[in-house]
């Protein structure tokens, strides 16, 4: 089939950007939306115009490094995949595809489609972890864990870092992003010593980083690729709460 | 150049134990003085990064990704190998030892594999205490399943996702450290060389894949953590970016390359549509606890199934050919992954394949799903069947999946001592980089056993020995082989941008892959190897005249990023191919069709062959000189592998 793309191209950060109308012809409906990209870039190499930059690496859904904006949508139209699991065969011969990269304050755009997700390392440095070094732990299975709550950690924890609960968001709020760490690790035994440092932290490094807040549109849960629910914004609220009454003083030793 | 692996002496079950203990420390108050270099931060170099900071080394770690998470190990799937005897059904250190070294082949050090399934046990307390949501029984302990190649369940897991979950409990490790300030992290920064000083490795050059800017990093070791170079093959089931380059430089500045024929080529992937694909997708191996494998005992059926005039549904029992119950009765499905992947091949080659392309078996859940319910099946493999579906449009809950061999791991990489040091003092290799311990064949479940073995519980030990050994002096950058080193990858980076001419990047790795495949892939010749050489040499003089290169380093560039790559696979894939023609049996992954049994399985000759083959780079374009490490089997007995 042949499509028209209209592709946001951005030199760089100091650059504005423009979208660019290019056609993307002989496409199959078995290529992924990558694929498709990649078959237009070998096209404009041959004649020697500058190929669309956007990130991507395993291809499979699961590193989260592809972050397309596709006709209003991160990573287009189907629920609960990537940019690289979304095929060609959801769209028909003749029809026009736009493409923009993530928008957000925060997300600052490095070329065309690629931009800077550094903001979503460091608020998981500012405490998404559980404070052991390596070796001296005990036992694996000294530690029973409910199989419920287990799996309820594992479900927030299969969040990919992608970005596209911000790029969905009408405030580009990180809350479902940083709910999701903060739950895993809240839900589990071995999160609680620092549960409530841990959410005061993460989220005072949201607010540095410029992400908005939620007003529970519901767009993020509606977009994200790994179906990270709102129920973990709820239980982060909860817990940030909770941690500003009464175990405000936690803080200060976390981030020592 | 005599190979000393510094296996430590007495009994196999002491050594590590003992070696740590005659291991040099270095004093807590001297340990700040040093600085680490790691390279990658998937799961064996974000776990030593994170764990040699710990301990108070400061590291400096470097990605090209955006971000340490992205990092391949991500998408490793079916879960992680403990010899802890959790299910009570027999499982031990030794026999999680035994079954790797026979798993492999015969082709793996005994010390080295013996030291992986000690410290195998260590990995999940660590990862649980980490808080990784392995998946775990009604009771609240951790739930086990079994795996190719084993007859206990011994792998832990987290859904379809397990690679995930461990990376980003390393990932979780690191940040610690980095908010610390003990680990500085350069993301988009990809390593270009290797710095050597004296004959010992001092530092890095990279190239910051966002300003071009190429920098010089001092360091008292280098740790590479790059991965493996399956994508060689153009079509694997790694990462787009998952590359050689960091290896392959340390190797053109004096490291070994050991083994580099041993490929894996995994059973269960998703067979190829058509020119446009980019990548394989890999389905788990776990799938071939309840998926079983069949082919049409016909070659006329399968021709009624390639035209699509029948469906496998209407295929009745007697008519299929369930290959791997049949011909291996004791492990069944659960054959390891060279064996299951050439039977494949037999399948297609027997013009009995499936699908349009007649290039894949089934893999049936049928009786799974009457045995179990539909629910149960989902609640192991919804991920996997997702995925399938997205990417086929079948749905596997009412008709088989096709499946078909993918390039996936390979089990060459540089060449290490018993310390994960490389020949070069002072440069390391970690987890799939390095060749040490999985023979010429790995076992599934294995691969982020051993990045983590390697980072968590390896490298924290050994390399202290040799950073007491040069004493905490600073490194002098001043030192003429930096600027020297730099300037050789500035005019390497120059005459990359200097090709302006008519092919793409791409299409010189897509061809190089094609050759790979053709005849260094499932079955090797002495006479397809010797022609791939030529066709590999003439591709590269090629590359180097007629290959597009866009831009300039002084921006985002992936064009050139691309062609340094496919650059370094082009000279990797020649070693690969002498390697295999050297190699004149059949082990593991390496399928000679010159040596097999009689029932067609693969032939090793222990007489001639039972050593490591490392080779050493001498030059652009000259041939390389054969090393060889002579495998010593003490504790296991080599026979034939049988899995009948």
């Amino acid at each position: 089939m042949n499509l028209t793309l209209k592709v946001w191209r951005q030199k760089n950060a100091q650059t504005a950007g423009k979208f660019v109308t290019y056609k993307a012809e002989g496409i199959s409906p078995d290529m992924s939306f990558l694929e498709m990209l990649d078959v237009v870039n070998e096209s404009l190499i041959h004649k020697k115009d500058e190929p669309i930059h956007f990130d991507h690496d395993c291809r499979e859904g699961i590193c989260g490094m592809c972050s397309l904006y596709i006709n209003g949508h991160p990573h287009g139209p189907k629920k609960a995949i990537t940019t690289c699991q979304l095929h060609m065969r959801t769209y028909h011969d003749g029809e026009t595809i736009t493409i923009e990269p993530w928008r957000a304050t925060a997300f600052p755009v490095i070329k065309d489609l690629a931009v800077d997700r550094s903001a979503f390392d460091r608020i998981q440095q500012a405490g998404g972890y559980v404070s052991v070094n390596t070796g001296g732990v005990p036992d694996a299975n000294e530690i029973a864990i409910p199989k419920v709550i287990a799996d309820e950690a594992f479900n927030s924890a299969t969040c990919i870092g992608c970005g596209a609960c911000v790029a969905a968001c009408k405030n580009a709020s990180a809350m479902l992003f940083v709910s999701a760490k903060v739950t895993q690790l809240g839900l589990l035994p071995q999160g609680q010593p620092e549960r409530y440092s841990r959410v005061q932290a993460m989220v005072a490094q949201m607010d540095e980083e410029g992400f908005g807040n939620c007003t529970n549109t519901r767009a993020c849960e509606a977009e994200c690729p790994k179906e990270i629910s709102l129920t973990n914004i709820g239980r982060m609220n909860n817990d940030y709460f909770s941690a500003k009454l009464f175990r405000e003083e936690h803080v200060h030793e976390h981030n020592e | 150049m005599s190979l000393n692996a510094k296996i430590p002496q007495g009994p196999l079950a002491e050594k590590w134990n003992k070696h740590k203990f005659d291991l040099k420390l270095v004093n807590p108050a001297n340990k700040r003085k040093y600085d680490i270099i790691v390279v990658g931060t998937g799961l064996a170099g974000a776990s030593a990064a994170a764990s040699l900071a710990e301990l108070g080394y400061n590291v400096k770690a470097f990605c090209f990704q955006d971000s340490p998470r992205r990092a391949h190990s991500i998408a490793a799937q079916g879960g992680i190998n403990a010899a802890k005897n959790y299910q009570n059904d027999g499982d031990s250190v030794y026999r999680l030892f035994y079954d790797t070294i026979k798993g492999g082949d015969y082709r793996a050090r005994e010390a080295n594999v013996y030291r992986l399934a000690e410290v195998s046990v260590n990995i999940i307390d660590q990862c649980v205490a980490q808080g990784v949501p392995f998946a775990r029984e009604y009771g609240g302990l951790l739930d086990n399943r079994s795996f190719g190649g084993a007859q206990v369940s011994r792998t832990f897991y987290a859904r379809g996702q397990t690679g995930q979950q461990l990376l980003l409990g390393a990932y979780s490790a690191l940040n610690r450290q980095i908010h610390k300030g003990k680990v500085k992290m350069y993301t988009r920064t990809e390593m270009l060389d290797v710095v050597v000083v004296d004959g010992q490795a001092k530092g890095i050059i990279t190239r910051s894949l966002i300003t071009g800017e190429i920098d010089t990093h001092t360091g008292h070791a280098v740790l590479l953590c790059t991965g493996g170079y399956g994508n060689v093959f153009y079509l694997s089931t790694n990462a787009a970016g998952s590359n050689v380059t960091a290896a392959w430089r340390a190797h053109k500045r004096g490291a070994l390359f050991a083994n580099p024929c041993y490929t894996q080529i995994h059973p269960t992937c998703i067979p190829v549509t058509g020119d446009h694909q980019s990548k394989l997708t890999l389905m788990s191996e776990s799938l071939r606890n309840d998926g079983r494998v069949w082919a049409p005992k016909t070659v006329e059926t399968a021709e009624k199934l390639r035209k699509a005039q029948l469906k496998a549904s209407d295929i009745k029992e007697e008519d299929r050919d369930y290959f791997l119950e049949r011909k291996y009765p004791s492990f069944g499905n659960l054959v390891p992954r060279d064996v299951a992947s050439r039977n494949a091949k037999e399948m297609v080659d027997d013009n009995r394949g499936v699908g349009g392309s007649g290039i894949a078996v089934f893999l049936d859940f049928a009786d799974a799903i009457k045995r179990l319910g539909k629910d149960a099946v989902a609640a192991k493999y919804g991920n996997l069947f997702d995925m399938y579906y997205q990417i086929t449009d079948e749905d596997p809950y009412t008709q088989p999946m096709r499946i078909y061999p993918a390039v996936h791991y390979t089990m060459g990489g540089l060449w290490v001592d018993y310390n994960l040091s490389t020949n070069v003092p002072g440069l390391y290799a970690l987890g799939e980089c390095n060749f040490s311990d999985h023979g010429a064949n790995r076992l599934g479940a294995s691969a982020l056993m051993q990045g983590l073995a390697d980072g968590y519980f390896v490298i924290p030990y050994t390399l202290g020995d040799y950073l007491a050994t040069i004493g905490p002096k600073p490194v002098d950058a001043n030192h003429p082989a930096f600027a020297k080193t730099k300037q050789e990858v500035v005019d390497y980076i120059a005459k990359l941008l200097a090709l302006k001419g008519t092919k793409t990047v791409n299409e010189y790795h897509r061809e190089l892959g094609l050759i790979m495949w053709e005849y260094c892939g499932m079955a090797r010749t002495a006479e397809g190897l010797t022609k791939a050489k030529g066709l590999i040499q003439a591709l590269r003089a090629d590359f180097w005249k007629n290959a597009i290169v866009m831009g300039e380093n002084e921006e985002v560039n992936a064009s050139l990023e691309r062609a340094g790559r496919v650059a370094d696979f082009l000279e990797l894939g020649e070693l690969m191919v002498d390697d295999a023609l050297m190699r004149n049996e059949s082990c593991g992954g390496h399928f000679r069709l010159e040596s097999q049994t009689p029932e067609g399985e693969a032939l090793r000759d222990d007489e001639h062959f039972a050593f490591v083959g490392a080779w050493e780079f001498k030059g652009e374009n000259q041939p390389e000189t054969l090393h060889k490490e002579a495998l010593d089997f003490e504790y296991v007995h080599l026979t034939q592998r049988n899995y009948k």
